[in-house]
């Protein structure tokens, strides 16, 4: 076998590693071990580049007030920024329209408003609803809940040995019921990458609308919703490099339009008097109540600091780490690798033989390894594979090929532990 | 932060990887199930209590190094002992592992073998890996007394 070499790798991407190091503070700081911080857990939060810091901080120390509200300069200032993000994440996205971007606090919340909005108004009782099982609870539980609430059915499509979709599968799983399909782009867990094109044009073929976890995606890889052809589309801000507690729901204009409220406060409303009330118009209509400005505003710098960078070299570089962390511990008999999909994100879940992913996780966070351990919010994937738990290395564009070394060497201490 | 070796002393290890007091446990008269949702570990403990002593006590289940071997060592620490001192045991091995207190050269005493977890206080995010095992046990305790209303 004639692997690439981890030179050959890193030579391939293009990519300034340590620049994009510099961006980011937390990075230089040694663990409490005096280690120095090796970051893999970016699935499950990424990292912030002092760009995106420093926006939220220039927020509340030039240009703060409520926005929507005031006549005054500086709530018009942070209107203008916050409808500016609204602008850098249609952009981002590739949607048609400002109008077809609502902020919410996280993908979870976006998944919620749907299945809140659109799905009390366009479900009842025997529709069916299409998932995967490599899905995140994020996009099972709103839907469970809607079941319990008025009777949907839940479809599970399985998964492969490889953490595929199982595509024979879904393209029979459509009936007459069928009213939506609710699926992920890149499994947290597993790292698969699901044809997501292919997804929307066979559930368009049945006249079905499909919502798209793109948590995962989005800070990875470009996302063109209008490409992809996608009705409703989510994603979290704070994977993306920006603040926590905001996210974005992309839905097309034509079905936004006609979702009702999904809260009822200020901000959403057109008029309001004790005997009626009528709603503002999409997207304010589902942004009810003040909302994050600042991280908004700063998820915006988050966009401006992702796309300044060149997004092909970087998905590139995550992906030479992604294979050479693989090849790595593919060398060591005791591991074991979950999701082998061709078609993969890099994120790598693994177990080692006879030692549980939590006393793995904690000697690797000894060595100054952040590595997540656990069921990863996907338990019907661990029941899947039948394991409790997986440790899962994940990588971000500031990861470099010593971070991959590190691990390697980590994973050599626990099993000299465990020995 | 302390040595890991302090966390994963030869003891724990040794527990971990070849519990005692492993399986089913016929005539066990207290059961509890006891799982902790953030890491998916499960596991259940059987009581044989005769006239409020601990005349047996096995679990099964699957988990982590540290929960299997507290729950290995547990075992071990009650056979032979009433019920309140089952209880009493799990209010000393809790203060050492969460660390709320040091522990008195008298716990310690006490507290034998299980006086290993004491490095687990400087991991808080494990504390409840090496806690499963007793609160399931106390459950079982608690449990039971119920059923013996019913009887």
């Amino acid at each position: 076998m004639n692997a690439p070499t981890r030179t050959d790798l890193a030579r391939g991407t293009g990519v300034d590693v340590d620049r994009i190091r510099a961006d980011f503070p937390i990075l230089a700081r040694p663990t409490s071990a005096g280690k120095r911080l090796v970051f893999l857990d970016t699935a499950a939060s990424a990292q912030k580049p002092r760009q995106v810091i420093e926006a939220e901080a220039r927020v509340y120390e030039t240009e703060y007030a409520n926005i929507h509200r005031g006549v005054y300069e500086l709530s018009q200032k942070a209107t203008a920024a916050y409808d500016k993000a609204r602008s850098k994440v249609r952009a981002l996205l590739n949607a048609a329209s400002d109008r077809e971007i609502v902020f919410v606090r996280n993908g979870t919340e976006a998944i919620n408003l749907v299945a809140a909005s659109w799905g009390r108004k366009n479900l009842k009782e025997g529709d069916q609803v299409i998932l995967s099982e490599m899905e995140h609870h994020a996009n099972i539980v709103p839907w469970q809940m809607l079941r319990d609430a008025i009777g949907i059915e839940l479809v599970v499509i399985p998964i492969t040995d490889t953490g595929e979709l199982a595509w024979e599968a879904y393209e029979q799983a459509f009936t007459a019921r069928t009213r939506l399909v609710a699926m992920t782009h890149v499994s947290n867990a597993l790292g698969t990458i699901v044809p997501i094109r292919e997804v929307t044009r066979v559930a368009h073929e049945h006249g079905v609308p499909v919502l798209v976890d793109g948590c995962q995606a989005v800070p990875h890889m470009p996302v063109d919703v209008q490409e992809i052809d996608a009705d409703f589309y989510v994603f979290s801000g704070h994977k993306i490099y920006g603040p926590t507690g905001v996210g974005a729901l992309y839905a097309r204009e034509s079905i936004l339009k006609d979702m009702p409220p999904y809260q009822g406060g200020g901000d959403m409303i057109a008029s309001v008097t004790f005997a009626r009330t009528t709603y503002a118009d999409i997207p304010q209509r589902f942004e009810a109540g003040t909302p994050n400005i600042a991280g908004t505003i700063a998820l915006g710098a988050a966009i401006d600091y992702v796309t300044g960078l060149d997004r092909q070299a970087l998905l590139r570089h995550e992906l030479a780490l992604r294979d050479y962390a693989t090849e790595r511990l593919s060398e060591i008999n005791a591991v074991r690798i979950y999701g082998t999909a061709p078609e993969k994100a890099g994120v790598i879940s693994f177990t080692i033989e006879g030692v549980h992913p939590h006393d793995v996780g904690t000697i690797l966070d000894f060595e100054g390894i952040a590595v997540r351990a656990g069921h990863h919010c996907t338990q019907p994937v661990m029941d899947r594979f039948g394991i409790p738990a997986t440790t899962r290395a994940s990588f971000g564009i500031y990861n470099d090929f010593d971070d991959v070394d590190d691990l390697i060497r980590g994973i050599a201490r626990v099993q000299e532990i465990f020995a | 932060m302390s040595d890991l070796r302090e966390l994963y002393q030869e003891v724990i290890l040794d527990h971990g990887r070849k519990p005692r007091n492993f399986g089913p446990l016929p005539g066990a008269n207290r059961d509890a199930h006891g799982h902790n949702p953030l890491c998916g570990d499960k596991l259940d403990v059987h009581l044989k209590l005769k006239d409020g002593i601990v005349e047996d006590v096995r679990f099964e289940g699957a988990g982590c190094a540290i929960s299997v071997a507290s729950a290995s060592l547990m075992t071990e620490a009650l056979k032979g002992h009433t019920e309140a001192e089952a209880r009493a045991l799990f209010e000393k091995f809790h203060t050492l592992v969460t660390g709320e207190e040091n522990p008195t050269p008298e716990t310690l005493d006490e507290l034998e073998k299980l006086a290993v977890f004491s490095g687990v206080r400087d991991y808080p995010l494990r504390v409840k890996c090496a806690t499963l095992s007793w609160h399931t046990m106390h459950a079982a305790l608690d449990q039971n007394d119920e059923m013996v209303v019913t009887e």
